[in-house]
């Protein structure tokens, strides 16, 4: 089939930047998105044009690092899928495809549909973790999981950092990927120790970073390739609540 | 957001459930207005209940529309490039006009009270009587009066079926089946409250009101 | 021209000798310590944050150390073991089903084929129990049972089961953990992070590896970080045959840089084909998908009995079809280790019985499965890997059995290293895939997890202080000559390869090799094959560096310029694959050369003349390697032919 691009292009940081039309002819259904990317790119270079610059690492929609804005969706039309596991048979030919970097004030873009996620480890760092240094650990079974917690846990555990989340949301706003680590630790019993620390510092480091607030929207979970559920929201504002009523409460409450 | 919302949520039903005595009949309704203005008594002089609610709704309010400016504007702040291709919505319809409906609806409060509390906008506009002054709003002549006001009761709707469902949520509802409750909550709430507000224009365009 | 030249035999100086039971301990007690108000002002360069650089550089970090991270990904969250599925082993016998240290230990060393190192592969086995320990301390959520314990199955050729795993993403979640540990390290300032950095050079001073040039990937910019000891851990090398499992950036730069500056490099032939992916559907196509391994304990693989037998799958009836794994292998049926499956697969593809388009594909049907454990069992344990199945390739693996084919997975050759994980260059310290310790010449399935974590998390920690403990070294300064040196060659490199401006992709470069190297030194190798691959690899290479061409400048994010530095490496190292594989007259794991089989078409070992490492020196780009062996012995494990008949 035959396709017309159209992708946001911006040499650096300091470039306005702009949409740009390409039109690539031959696309084969089976192609992934990023592979038809590619042989764009291949014959731009042949041209003595610069390629297209995007992140892309596994291609098996695990790494997260991949992701654009594919006609106003965020890794495109397929539900649950990255950008990299998004095959062309879902387009037709004849069609215009808009492509757009994640658009927000903490994700500066880079160059092209490349951007700047820092911020993301930023809030990871900021308590996205059980303190348990190596050596220090107690037998794996000294504390038993209940199942249907240690499923839970995994779900949310399941985010790959991709940020559609936050390209999606009206407000710029990263909650769902904040709240994703904050349920998955919290389910946890050895995530109980840390649980307050962990949800403030979180959310205080999401706002420093410059995301936006969050209004419950759900665009957030509509493009999750990993389908990270709205109610891991939920279970952050409910500890965030209790946490910052005891933040300096004394020991036992 | 959540907690100033639920206390207007709160007037919303009062107010619901004081608007819709005008079927039981003028007196009744007229009592009711002026009952508004004595509750209290005699522990309280008259009309402070009234100046009591009034300011906790006003300030409730203030706080409100405050904090939805604040997080417009940090939500701008966080895109300061938009997308040339225009999202689609993928979630709800209700979640995505909370800003425009919000600032609709505010616009009608102004002229309700103008209309009805000062009654410096109302045909009838004496204050004693409410019941007459209702009737006259609605009088099938000034349509465009009613449309306006069904345009803002049910932005209200979509307004307040986002809203409630957000207030769980800020508050910290946290399962898959609470939410699913939770949503289904807000829908009937909502239905319900605009079905409320919306009987009395229509009972009086079609005379049962007069 | 010879092909390489024979050089002094090594060994491993480190591994105490006397009980292997006891080595790691009495190692462990044997190496110097570093007080804790001294750790402060040791610097370490950990290269990578896979399983094995995160988590080595999280612990380095809760030690004391002063650590700097580098990744060439934007966050150290992605490297590439996020993508492994199966599982982890551990010798924990949670199942009383007969495991034990001693057994993973000998399973290890079997399923190598007898070409790792014992002591080793010991350690491996026993640190695997505490490995299991950390994770879930750090909330790593594995599956559960219903009474809270953790779960367990089979995987790939074992007869216990001690895998580990979370749903089919266990890579992912322990390297989430181990990545948190890092981000917890970053937060209070003991790790500096680097990411969308990329290691083009080693800098040795004084016969020690002392720091590293690198190229900040957004800016371009070229700088030099010094250190008291440089760790590296940037995985295998599989992108050499262009098409692979591997993640699309993963590459050799590191190790191969390394090398080039007097690393040895230890059986580079010793490659990995997984027996289960997603066949390649066409040119485009950029990488391959692993469908994991897992998928073997309840599908059973077969083709139609008839060559050419073109019939949907479901319509060719159960007498016409050959089950082959079970009839080749009838005790261990589907379940043979990778380099078996693989081979047995290519065999029936090569006899003309391949299934798809390309008739290169073997059918895993899970309709028996289905038929007997009901379709929501079989979602439950295989959901996502069904669902990732048909986003690729369109069709419903629970109604039409899947299609799969080997491809290139995991290396197991690296840069030579001893007991403490130490290169031949002092200071210099691997771990993780990149290294070649503990699989042999095969590795066993949910091993290099284990590995990689083991290495990083318990073993570098330890052995590292015994080499800091002489430091912190005299500073260096970017003047120092060798550290000038070393720099510009990375800048000179940079320059040559822009200014080739050429008339073909780098991509179209990679793919040729690609293909040389999955024809002529992939599944099966021959004393033919492999010289005409040898003429292939130089004469492309030559062109590559006439006719590439890299668009833009070195300024900046460009992509383009990244790729074409790796390949650059890939040709260089493609070569010495050749020379070791051909070398190496043995078939032996996943080495297998076609002039060494047994009459049954097994792969047959040569003990006499190969149980060594081989370990290559470099000495120049168009200059003969030199082969240093080191001797294995094997007092515990004894060598017998790998049979799962
Ligand atoms: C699809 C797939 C599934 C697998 N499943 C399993 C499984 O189930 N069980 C199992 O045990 N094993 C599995 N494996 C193997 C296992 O995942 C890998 O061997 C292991 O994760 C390697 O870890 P590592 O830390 O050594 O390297 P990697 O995870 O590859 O990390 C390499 C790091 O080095 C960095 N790097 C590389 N080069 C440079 C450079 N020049 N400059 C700066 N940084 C650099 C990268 O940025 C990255 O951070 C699987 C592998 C694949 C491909
Ligand atoms: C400029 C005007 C307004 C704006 C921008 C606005 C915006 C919003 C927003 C963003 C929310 C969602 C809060 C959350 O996610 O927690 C909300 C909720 C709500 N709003 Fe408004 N609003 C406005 C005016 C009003 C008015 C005039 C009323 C009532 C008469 C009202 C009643 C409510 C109610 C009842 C809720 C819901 C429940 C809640 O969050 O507790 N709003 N509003
Ligand atoms: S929550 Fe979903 S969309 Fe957001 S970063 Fe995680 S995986 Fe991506
Ligand atoms: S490239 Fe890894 S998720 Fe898409």
């Amino acid at each position: 089939m035959n396709l017309t691009l159209r992708i946001w292009r911006q040499s650096g940081p300091d470039d306005p930047g702009r949409m740009v039309s390409y039109p690539v002819p031959d696309v084969s259904p089976d192609m992934s998105f990023l592979e038809m990317l590619d042989v764009l790119n291949e014959r731009l270079t042949l041209d003595g044009e610069e390629p297209v610059a995007f992140d892309h690492d596994c291609r098996e929609g695990i790494c997260g690092a991949c992701g654009m804005v594919i006609n106003g969706v965020a890794h495109g039309p397929e539900r649950a899928t990255t950008a990299c596991q998004l095959h062309m048979r879902h387009f037709s030919d004849g069609q215009t495809i808009d492509i757009e970097p994640w658009r927000a004030r903490a994700f500066p873009v880079v160059k092209d549909l490349v951007v700047d996620r820092t911020a993301f480890d930023q809030i990871i760092a900021a308590g996205g973790y059980i303190t348990a240094p190596a050596g220090s650990a107690p037998e794996a079974h000294a504390q038993l999981v209940r199942k249907s917690d240690a499923d839970a846990a995994f779900e949310s555990a399941a985010c790959i950092g991709c940020g559609a989340c936050v390209a999606a949301c009206p407000n710029g706003s990263a909650m769902l990927f904040t709240a994703a680590k904050v349920t998955h630790l919290s389910l946890l019993p050895q995530g109980q120790p840390e649980r307050s620390t962990r949800v403030v510092g979180m959310v205080d480091a999401h706002d420093a970073a410059g995301f936006g607030g969050c209004t419950n929207i759900g665009e957030c979970t509509a493009v999750c390739p990993k389908g990270i559920p709205l109610t891991s929201i939920g279970r952050l504002n409910r500890d965030y609540l209790k946490a910052t009523r005891d933040r300096d409460g004394a020991p036992g409450t | 957001m959540a907690v100033t919302g639920i206390l207007l949520v709160l007037f919303l039903i009062a107010h619901m459930l004081g608007n819709l005595k005008i079927f039981v009949g003028a007196t009744s309704f007229d009592h009711y207005a002026h009952w508004l203005r004595t509750i209290g008594s005699p522990v309280l002089p008259d009309t402070w209940y009234l100046w009591i609610q009034r300011s906790v709704l006003g300030i409730a309010l203030v706080a409100h529309i405050w904090s939805a400016t604040v997080l417009a504007r940090r939500a701008r702040a966080a895109r300061p490039v938009r997308y040339a291709h225009r999202p689609k919505v993928q979630g709800s319809y209700a979640a995505r006009t909370m800003r425009w409906g919000g600032v609709i609806i505010a616009l009608f409060v102004v002229y309700h009270l103008l209309d009805l509390t000062t009654g410096d906008l109302n045909p009838v506009g004496d204050p004693r009587r409410p019941y007459a002054n209702v009737a006259a709003d609605f009088a099938p002549e000034r349509w465009y009066v009613t449309l306006f006001y069904v345009v803002a009761i049910v932005t209200l709707g979509f307004h307040l079926r986002h809203g409630m469902f957000s207030a769980f949520r800020s508050l910290g509802q946290q399962t898959p089946r609470g939410e699913r409750r939770a949503r289904a909550v807000a829908l009937g709430f909502s239905v319900a409250l605009c079905a409320g507000y919306l009987v009395v224009p229509f009972a009086v365009i079609a005379g049962l009101v007069r | 021209m010879e092909l390489f030249t024979h050089g002094e035999p090594i060994a491993d100086t480190k591994a105490p000798d006397g009980p292997i039971e006891t080595r790691w301990q009495r190692r462990r007690f044997g190496a110097k310590l570093v007080n804790p108000a001294n750790r402060r002002k040791l610097t370490v360069i950990v290269v990578g944050t896979g399983l094995a650089g995160g988590s080595a550089a999280a612990t380095l970090g809760e030690l004391g150390y002063r650590v700097k991270s580098y990744c060439y990904q934007d966050s150290p969250r992605r490297a590439h073991s996020i993508a492994a599925q199966g599982g982890i082993n551990a010798a924990k016998n949670y199942r009383n089903d007969g495991d034990s240290i001693q057994r993973l230990f000998y399973d290890t060393v079997k399923g190598g084929d007898f070409r790792s190192r014992e002591s080793n592969v010991r350690r491996l086995a026993e640190v695997s129990v505490e490995i299991i320990d950390q994770a879930v301390a750090q909330g790593v959520p594995f599956a559960r049972e219903y009474g809270g314990l953790l779960d367990t199955r089979s995987f790939g050729g074992a007869q216990v089961q001690r895998t580990f795993y979370a749903r089919g993403q266990t890579g992912q979640q322990l390297l989430l953990g181990a990545y948190q540990a890092l981000e917890r390290q970053i937060g209070l300032g003991r790790v500096e992070m680097y990411s969308r950095h990329e290691m083009l050079e080693l800098i040795v001073v004084d016969g020690r590896a002392r720091g590293i040039v690198v190229r900040d990937l957004v800016s371009g910019e070229i700088t030099t970080e010094y250190a008291d000891a440089v760790v590296l851990a940037s995985g295998g090398y599989g992108n050499v045959f262009y098409l692979s499992t591997n993640a699309k950036g993963c590459n050799v730069t590191a190790t191969w840089r390394a090398h080039r500056k007097g690393a040895l490099f230890a059986n580079p032939c010793y490659t990995q084909i997984h027996p289960t992916c997603i066949p390649v559907s066409g040119d485009h196509q950029s990488k391959l998908t692993l469908m994991s391994e897992s998928l073997r304990n309840d599908g059973r693989v077969w083709v139609p009995q008839r060559a050419g037998d073109d019939r949907p799958p479901r319509e060719i009836p159960e007498d016409e079809r050959d089950y082959f794994l079970e009839r080749m292998y009838p005790s261990f049926g589907n379940l043979v280790p990778r380099d078996i499956a693989s081979r047995a697969a290519k065999g029936v593809c090569d006899s003309g019985r391949g299934v798809g388009a390309t008739g290169l594909g073997v059918y895993l049907d899970f309709a028996d499965a289905i038929g007997r454990l009901g379709r929501s069992t079989i979602a439950d344990r295989y959901g996502n890997l069904f669902e990732m199945y048909q986003r690729i390739t369109g069709e419903d693996p629970y109604e039409v059995p899947m299609r799969i084919y080997p491809a290139v997975h995991y290396t197991m050759g690296g840069l030579w290293v001893d007991y403490d994980l130490e290169s031949t260059i002092p200071g210099l310290f691997v771990i993780g895939e990149a290294n070649f310790s503990d699989h042999g010449a095969n590795r066993l399935g949910a091993s290099a997890l284990m590995q990689g974590l083991a290495d990083g998390y318990f073993v570098l920690p330890s052995t590292i202080a015994d080499y800091l403990s002489a430091g912190p070294f005299e500073p260096l300064t970017d003047d120092h000559p060798e550290v000038a040196a070393a720099r510009n060659d990375v800048a000179d490199r940079l320059a040559r390869l822009l200014a080739c401006n050429g008339d073909r992709t780098v991509d179209s470069f990679h793919r040729e090799l690609g293909q040389i190297m999955w024809d002529h030194c992939g599944m099966e190798r021959s004393d033919t094959g492999l010289r005409k691959a040898l003429a292939e690899i130089r004469s492309l290479r030559e062109q590559f560096w006439q006719r590439v061409r890299v668009p833009g400048d070195g300024e900046g994010l460009n992509q383009a310029l990244e790729k074409a530095g790796r390949v650059a490496d890939f040709f260089e190292l493609a070569e010495l694959m050749c020379v070791d594989a051909l070398h190496r007259t043995e078939s032996a794991g996943g080495h297998f050369r076609a002039e060494s089989q047994t009459p049954d078409g097994e792969a047959q070992r040569d003990d006499d003349r190969f149980s060594y490492v081989a370990a290559w020196e470099f000495t120049g780009a168009d200059r003969p390697p030199v082969l240093h062996k080191e001797d294995l012995d094997f007092e515990y494990v004894h060598p017998t032919q790998r049979s799962y008949k």
